[in-house]
């Protein structure tokens, strides 16, 4: 089930027959400015979830359609969908180990040049140093120690910062040429 | 969108249909079980047609990875078969293409089986 329904600007969460609203949601401003409307210069929303499968697949089409809306292409969104579903699934799984009783929060943020996105978990603190070159030959066939690689390949700023109550993982993807601006533009 | 799995005979190779999603969870498992029951049957010779294969994450990535030794070590081959440009470029990033036998002609795929 995709439960992460958008309104206009940000997304309500039903989940398990519940309701969650964001958390913290700044509403966007459109400036008239010499007869252009500007998107919003700061948009944000989150959103706390279980440590759950679906809440990774949720994530991920959440973060698919904040992309759409702030006007990336459909490789730039598939990029961006797949940094969170990595990222999600490295909190639910990794960091929270699927514990009932810890959660995830998940942030949004649309800024004039960027998408930056949070996602922190309640788990022992991920030590990325300890993560293996993915790509070294002896590891090439490893089963599994790919996502943080793939995260680093698709965003443009992938910071990670573990602490003793979680790890919060920071991505940033900055916004080229929005075309979704150019559509709000006045003919 | 789940993962199908379907597979089908061509001159003594195993050629699995895959459709859909390979990721962390339903995806993954079809395609461990699929790969693990082909080899308990003494079908070695497997070519994953992964025309249909839309997306695939990391966990996805590991599980090709998993088909692909545990096949080997059971002296067995597995090759992947019509990559979608999203599976092409994902198995380049993490340099696993020049690490699997990948065809994109099915006729000349079979063929390629040791006999």
């Amino acid at each position: 089930m995709r439960d992460l329904q958008a309104n206009s600007q940000f997304a309500r969460l039903t989940h398990a027959g519940q309701h969650y609203g964001p958390d913290v949601t700044v509403a966007s401003e459109a400036k008239a400015d010499s007869g252009t409307v500007h998107s919003m210069s700061a948009d944000r929303v989150s959103y706390t979830l279980d440590s759950t499968l679906e809440t990774v697949n949720n994530a991920e089409e959440t973060a698919g359609r904040m992309a759409a809306e702030a006007g990336f292409d459909d490789e730039e969104i598939m990029k961006i969908s797949m940094a969170v579903r990595e990222a999600a699934v490295n909190a639910v799984l990794h960091g929270n180990a699927y514990d009932p009783g810890k959660k995830v929060t998940l942030a949004f943020e649309r800024t004039l040049h960027d998408l930056v996105i949070v996602i922190r978990d309640q788990g022992k603190g991920l030590d990325a140093s300890k993560i293996p070159d993915p790509l070294a030959p002896d590891n090439l066939l490893k089963t599994s120690g790919r996502g943080i690689f793939l995260m680093r390949s698709f965003m443009d700023v992938v910071e990670i910062h573990p602490s003793q109550t979680g790890t919060e993982l920071r991505m940033i993807k900055h916004v080229h040429g929005n075309p979704a601006d150019s559509k709000e533009a006045p003919q | 969108m789940t993962m199908k799995s379907s597979t089908r005979q061509v001159d003594g190779v195993t050629i699995v249909d895959l459709s859909g999603r390979i990721t962390l969870g339903e995806g993954s498992v079809v395609l461990r079980e699929t790969v693990r029951d082909l080899l308990s049957k003494g079908q070695k010779k497997i070519l994953l047609n992964l025309g249909d294969v839309n997306y695939i994450d990391s966990s996805g990535i590991g599980e090709l990875v998993s088909a692909f030794t545990t096949a080997k070590n059971q002296g067995g081959e597995l090759k992947l078969l019509n990559l979608t440009k999203k599976v092409h470029d994902l198995l380049q990033i993490t340099k696993l293409y020049t690490v699997f036998d990948v065809k994109d002609d099915e006729a000349a795929a079979v063929k390629s089986f040791t006999k």
